[in-house]
Formats: structure tokens, sequence, C-alpha cells
């Protein structure tokens, strides 16, 4: 982006939003803004700029200025999945897992670790029903250095208000100087591996539940529909999957039917419907 | 309106906690300290309090005691605010009967977090 849509655009989120966003974090801006222009079916954050210049709508401006503005990195980030998570996902694979007695869950773009340690403190909440049962929380991310954040699970004072209610930063977290880190426990559940979903998921494993929250808007639809068809071929039949709130699977892949009142969660097309007797 | 009653003995922080919660559609009162907070919540109770406790500059645990008594005062959501982020201090603020707690400083999107989580937006 030019500087004067640098200047036009924290100018309108000031106005919006009364945030001051400083100048110098364009890089930060321009990833944030990517997806929304892709939605729009424009190339890119020059193009959204100059489509809110050209002819400016609420609801172009409003997407924008949540883009801006929302942090990418909260804790039980939307609140939603992770409550359907809890009180509906983990119940079933209880009982539909009593057999084998293990699940795999895969987060992946995991970032910084607020969505795989959100995970696990809901599985840490529920030990008690989850004695002798395995799991594993896989966490990839494409990037080596949000990964090493990931794994420290050092998280700054801002960080730790994102999304995570205070009870649960005073059992999960030990306060380190200024900063807080997540208890050694909850770290051993998650393991963080640096993974480009481009390159064939084959090696992951296979997965009961697979968050996939808002990173398949950076891709085309072609290497969308190709990364969901692989995600579905490495589920069962009742596996869960979560994409963003916003985002959807249809016309890009088959494999997938989205759960009822529900945004961005979805099962496999061919699989049982939700409520009916479990596969084997 | 979803209602806040802001307690600071510091103006400026109440402008700044002030535009925020508007900036949520959250309607705003204010107040300097503990006695001018508890004579708001006599007269028209809030659906929220933000509530500095500093010490020893202010009295936001006798306030937030005295409020749990008064009719009613079970029902406001206390969210205590403080520069204090030692654990010890965040534990005594929630036996006391705050139900969330905020480290300053904070920025809007920690209020948005905070008031969410309180179930308010």
């Amino acid at each position: 982006m030019r500087p004067d849509d640098v200047a036009f655009l924290t100018g309108l989120v000031a106005e919006k939003s009364g945030l001051a966003l400083s100048a110098d974090k364009v890089a930060l801006m321009e990833s944030r803004l990517m997806p929304v222009a892709r939605r729009r079916g424009l190339k890119g954050p020059r193009e959204l700029v100059a489509a809110i210049r050209g002819r400016p709508s609420d609801a172009l401006i409003r997407d924008v200025t949540e883009a801006m503005t929302v942090d990418d990195t909260a804790f039980f980030r939307d609140t939603a999945p992770f409550a359907l998570f809890r009180d509906v996902v983990l119940p079933q694979l209880l009982e539909r897992r009593a057999a084998t007695r293990a699940f795999r869950i895969w987060c992946a773009a995991a970032a910084t670790g607020q969505e795989p340690y959100s995970l696990a403190m809901i599985l840490k909440e529920a030990a008690d029903s989850l004695t002798g049962w395995r799991h594993e929380i896989v966490a990839t991310d494409v990037s080596a250095g949000m990964l090493a954040k990931a794994r420290a699970g050092v998280y700054s004072q801002f960080e730790v208000q994102r999304g995570l209610p205070v009870q649960m930063l005073m059992t999960y977290f030990t306060k380190r100087d200024a900063l807080w880190e997540i208890d050694p426990a909850l770290r051993a559940m998650v393991r963080f591996r640096e993974f480009d979903l481009r390159h064939g998921l084959r090696p992951l494993g296979r997965f009961d539940v697979v968050f996939c929250r808002n990173v398949l808007i950076y891709f085309d639809d072609e290497t969308k529909g190709r990364v969901l068809n692989e995600i579905r071929s490495l589920m069962p039949d009742d596996g869960v999957l979560f994409l963003g709130q916003s985002e959807t699977v249809h016309g890009i892949s088959d494999g997938f039917t989205p759960l009822p009142d529900q945004r961005g969660v979805f099962r496999p097309a061919d699989g049982p419907a939700p409520g009916s007797p479990a596969s084997s | 309106m979803t209602s806040c009653l802001v307690v600071d003995p510091s103006k400026v922080a109440r402008t700044v906690a002030c535009r925020f919660l508007q900036a949520l559609q959250i309607e705003t009162t204010e107040a300097a300290d503990g006695g001018e907070a508890l004579a708001v919540c006599e007269a028209t109770m809030p659906d929220s309090v933000l509530l500095d406790w500093t010490p020893p500059a202010t009295d936001g645990m006798a306030f937030l005691t005295a409020l749990r008594r008064l009719p009613g005062g079970d029902r406001p959501r206390v969210l205590m605010c403080s520069s204090r982020t030692d654990p010890d201090h965040i534990r005594q603020a929630m036996e006391a009967g705050a139900d969330e707690y905020i480290m300053k400083p904070f920025d809007s999107e920690v209020i948005r977090s905070k008031f969410a989580q309180v179930g308010l937006l």
C-alpha cells in the first residue's frame, strides 16, 4: 500500500472505532486486509482501499475496520466454536471412541498458540471424564517464528486478557516478571510442528477434529478445494471441521456439509447426520 | 442499553474507559471515589461497574463490599481494574465478589473481551 492508502485507512479506523493504528504496521494491516479483499473478489489491499474511496458502503467499511482492529490471536476466539467443542463435540467423542479411548485434534493454523492451548484447557477441565484416554493436539503453522512463541507458551498482559477468563488465567498460568507462562502440563498436551498446508497433509496422520480457521482465505479456490478434500480424507466419517466464522465450503469442496445452526462448522458430507447412531 | 458506572480517581482514566465503552454501545456514568459511586448505585443500579482498585489510592474494595449489600447490589457485573497484576491481588478481588479483573493498562480490545466474558456483549 502507498503511504496515502495507509493514512486513509488509519484515519478511517480512528473515525469508526476510536483506535489509533500505528502507520508502521503496514505489513500487519495488509495481511489483515487480504482476506477481506479476496472475499470481495478484489486483488489485494490497494484495490480494497480504492473500492472504499470510490464507493464507500457501510458493510465494506465495517468489514475493513473489524479486520484491522479485532485481534487475531485471542484465546477462545469467537467463543461459539469452543463452546460447541466443549458441550457437543467432546461428549460425542467420549461416546463414539469409548472402545479405543483415543482421539486426535489438529489446529491447522496455530499461530502463537492461543487456539491449541484453549482446547488443552477445555480438555483439562474435562480431565475427570478423560481418565485413561489418550488424546493429542497437533498444532501446526507455516511460520517458524509464530511456532517458537507458541511452544514457549509465554504471553503478554494484553494477550492473556483477550478471550481468557480471569479464573482460567489464575488456574493455568504463572506470572513471570511482566509475562504470563502457561502450565507445563498444558504445554505437554500440544505437539507443535512447522507445516505448510499446501504440501500434502498425509504425514500428519488421522484426526477426529480439525480446526482450520481463517487460513484457507489466503489461498485461491483450487488450493482451498484441494486442502479441504485432503482434510476430509484424513478424517473418520463422524469427524468435525471448524473453519472461520465467515468461511464456507460452498462451491469449493463437496466433501463437507455445514452443521445446522452453527457458523463455520462442518461434517463430512457422506458421514452420519448429527444425532444419528455412531458409525463404525 | 447496557449501562456501566466507571469508578476511578483519575479523570483521564475515566475518560479513556468511557470512550472505549461508548464505542461498544454501553452507556456510561462516572464517579471519582467509592462514596460517590455508592450514591450513584443507590439512585440507579447500573448493569456493570468498572472499578479501579489500586491501593492505597482508592477504596474500591470497600465500595464492592458495600455495593453487594445494597438491595439489588448483587446484580451488577463488577469488573475490577488495577495496575496491580500479582495473582494474590487478583484472587483477593475475585474473592471479594468481582466478576472479572482487568490489568492496567488496557486497550479497547481488552475491554471488549472482558465485557463479553461477563455476558454484557
